[in-house]
């Protein structure tokens, strides 16, 4: 249900640093991506990983001391191309909401307080649906409600009657109020518990299903990612470090950071055994580690690591076919020999062949 | 001294802490539209033996009340009734030389190292306060410091005994916090959410340590979480807390592999699992009650998929399930005539 889609957002070596010159810090470099139409994309990281930085450089909802220093974003729709680090405003707010809108972490504070549910959601289509009148305004916005699963009579209350999980529930509507091509989602269910959570993912998985938008999901939670994305980008340091179909990152991690991420979450089935995690901790940013960044917190550490910086690229003992990996380790370049636990076969190549 | 009445859910010799009865109420104003005199139902009657050693866990979601429980464990607020037993021996002086008597027993290390540490103090200071405090520096009191920055893996320790809190990660922040617990080398460590707040990498860091603490010094723990998965990591025994109320105490394995509550069900299976095949079914939607009206009877009946007339009016009592596994659930008790057993018509409401 992944891959077949054409390609909706291109990101190319996006590099997004805060602060000028020597005080700058680097916090996404080089980060190349692609979405396809559909496609539920997860971004994991760790916090300082770059992750929603590189969520608003792309939305260009980016503010200073944040700059884009580089690099492409090809969005495509319905026959255009437009890159939008080029795009001017007016171009944005065309395409911002109705091709491609944003749900942030705190529904709270996204939020106007002081303004009903209805209000804000009226507001959106009287912004960029004109040829709408009141009327067929606020029918849209009890559609919109219904859709997440809220009574329409909800429209009269204001954002601190509603509970969390409603609240951003009332997000995710107002994100799809325009049938958005992309829908860019920040932590969306950090803040709520895990029945809300498992509750609105499911309804954000059905929607998905009915209305063929894709998903870029932004989460610390990797273990959530792997039940819910398609594709998952793992990033360290502003540095995607390995990204692959998200089966296959689970059953067949291949970067030493995406192996111990794995392993850093206890499961509720099998053994309770002990489990070691990563050493070390996250760099410094403003003090990064020479070649690799993971190289301290690394256990398969070799000489070459300290002094280059491995490119993201095909693992060369990747069977051919097997397209959709990329990672960035040495130990995966052609001749060396990675060990076994991060060269398991991937399951699906297993089924398939 | 009496036998524990209430649950013994460990294998237990004498038990060091025991909360017999413990509620908590607190008043709040607007609440009730407005009106004043609500009352939020925070914690209800809770029992809980914790033994003299290994790890109990204290599992809820926010608001069930697992955090105000801990903090009336430590004697941070005082319950609005019922008592807490250390050793045998109520705990009623609230000041005094009992107070701090109970201080060295049982401490607590909060769910956030950035708050918890003063910014204007370094490591040393925040280390040598509880020992000078309790008059426990007995020798020299840096070797003291040094070897508590051992037990939490921060070597060398010179490293880190001038570092203010600002020049250390979360993680080390949270060990130093750790090691002021430990200062006084207490029996009990309570501990909220201490890896909620570190980054995904370095948590298991931080649960191994407690693990270790458990194993090499014997400590007992009180571990209180959010995240059913690692207390079943961590814990020997988890008790599931929903509304204020301990719905299901066991064995860590039992009660994560065969929950005897449906909220515990419920929990489990709204936990992120990779390992389970996709698609979890979706369950009717509602929301964790209000706590200044809870509803009555089971609290989690206007929840429940299996709830019955009975579940309604009256509290479910602990039954044990096998022993040591106790579930307060109307489905585990025997006798209920088919009136009381009459499902309640589950209506899929779409209102929280």
């Amino acid at each position: 249900m992944t891959r077949g889609g054409e390609p909706l957002l291109e990101v190319s070596g996006l590099c997004v640093d805060y602060g000028f010159d020597d005080d700058a810090v680097h916090a996404v470099i080089g980060a190349d991506m692609t979405l396809h139409r559909g496609e539920v994309f997860g971004l994991a990281g760790e916090s300082g990983s770059g992750k929603s930085t590189l969520a608003y450089a792309i939305s260009r909802l980016l503010r200073a001391p944040g700059v884009i220093t580089g690099g492409e974003v090809i969005f495509r729709h319905e026959g255009n191309t437009v890159n939008l680090l080029n795009a001017g405003p007016t171009q944005l707010r065309e395409l911002r909401w109705n091709q491609l809108a944003v749900v942030l972490q705190s529904a709270m504070h996204a939020l106007n307080p002081v303004l009903t549910i209805g209000t804000q959601l009226t507001d959106v289509l009287q912004a960029h649906r004109p040829e709408l009148d009141r009327q067929a305004r606020r029918t849209r916005a009890s559609e919109l409600l219904e859709m997440v699963g809220i009574a329409p009579d909800r429209l009269a209350s204001f954002p601190h009657e509603l509970s969390g999980g409603m609240r951003q529930r009332v997000m995710i509507a107002m994100a799809l109020a325009l049938r958005p091509q992309l829908l860019i989602m920040d932590e969306p269910t950090t803040a709520l518990d895990v029945v809300t959570q498992r509750e609105i993912l499911n309804e954000l998985m059905d929607l998905r299903t009915e209305f063929g938008f894709a998903v870029l999901f932004i989460t610390h939670d990797l273990s959530l990612l792997i039940e819910i994305a398609d594709t998952i980008a793992v990033m360290y340091a502003g540095r995607i470090v390995e990204s692959a179909p998200a089966g296959e990152l689970y059953l067949a991690p291949r970067h030493p950071y995406a192996y111990g991420l794995l392993h850093s979450f206890p499961g509720l089935h099998g053994a309770q055994q002990r489990m070691t995690g990563i050493a070390g901790s996250p760099p410094d940013l403003r003090q990064l580690p020479t070649g690799c960044v993971f190289h301290p917190r690394c256990g398969y550490v070799m000489d070459r690591c300290l002094r280059d910086e491995p490119p993201l690229a095909r693992p060369a003992a990747e069977p051919p076919g097997a397209d959709g990996r990329l990672v960035a380790c040495w130990l995966h370049e052609a001749g060396a020999s990675a060990p076994a636990e991060l060269a398991a076969l991937a399951p699906a190549l297993e089924s398939t062949s | 001294m009496t036998a524990p009445a209430g649950l013994d859910a460990t294998v237990s010799e004498s038990p060091l802490l025991e909360a017999r009865g413990l509620t908590k109420h607190f008043p709040v104003r607007g609440a009730t539209n407005g009106r004043r005199g609500g009352i939020v139902h925070a914690v209800d009657d809770v029992s809980l033996v914790v033994p003299s050693a290994g790890i109990t866990a204290i599992v809820g979601e926010s608001g069930s009340g697992k955090s105000t429980l801990a903090r009336m464990l430590a004697r941070l607020i005082k319950p609005t009734s019922g008592e807490l037993l250390l050793d045998g021996q109520t705990c009623t002086a609230a000041l005094g030389g009992a107070r701090r008597e109970y201080a060295r027993a049982i401490q607590l290390v909060l769910q956030d190292p950035f708050s918890s540490l003063n910014p204007v103090h370094d490591v040393r200071y925040h280390l040598a306060r509880p020992l000078k405090v309790h008059k426990l520096a007995s020798g020299s009191l840096d070797e003291a410091i040094d070897g508590l920055l051992g037990r939490v893996s921060l070597t060398p320790a010179a490293n880190f005994t001038g570092k203010y809190p600002h020049e250390l990660s979360g993680g080390q922040r949270q060990r130093v916090a750790i090691a002021r617990a430990l200062a006084v080398a207490p029996r009990l460590l309570l501990a909220d959410e201490p890896v909620s707040m570190l980054d995904v990498s370095i948590r298991l860091g931080v649960l191994n340590l407690l693990a270790d603490l458990r194993e090499k010094d014997g400590l007992a723990i009180v571990y209180v979480t959010h995240d059913i998965a690692s207390a079943r990591y961590l814990a020997d025994v988890v008790a599931v807390m929903y509304a204020g109320r301990v719905v299901e105490i066991g064995p860590a394995a039992a009660v994560t592999s065969e929950p005897a509550h449906p909220y515990t069900e419920l929990l489990l299976s709204a936990a992120p699992d990779p390992g389970r095949a996709r698609s979890v079914p979706a369950r009717a939607r509602t929301a964790p009650p209000n706590l200044v009206t809870p509803p009555p009877g089971c609290r989690f009946h206007p929840r429940c998929p299996h709830a019955m007339r009975v579940c309604t009016s009256g509290v479910p009592e602990m039954t044990q399930i096998s022993p040591g596994h106790h579930s307060a659930c109307w489905l585990h008790v025997n006798g209920l005539d088919t009136q009381q057993r009459t499902p309640l018509v589950s209506k899929p409401g779409k209102e929280a």
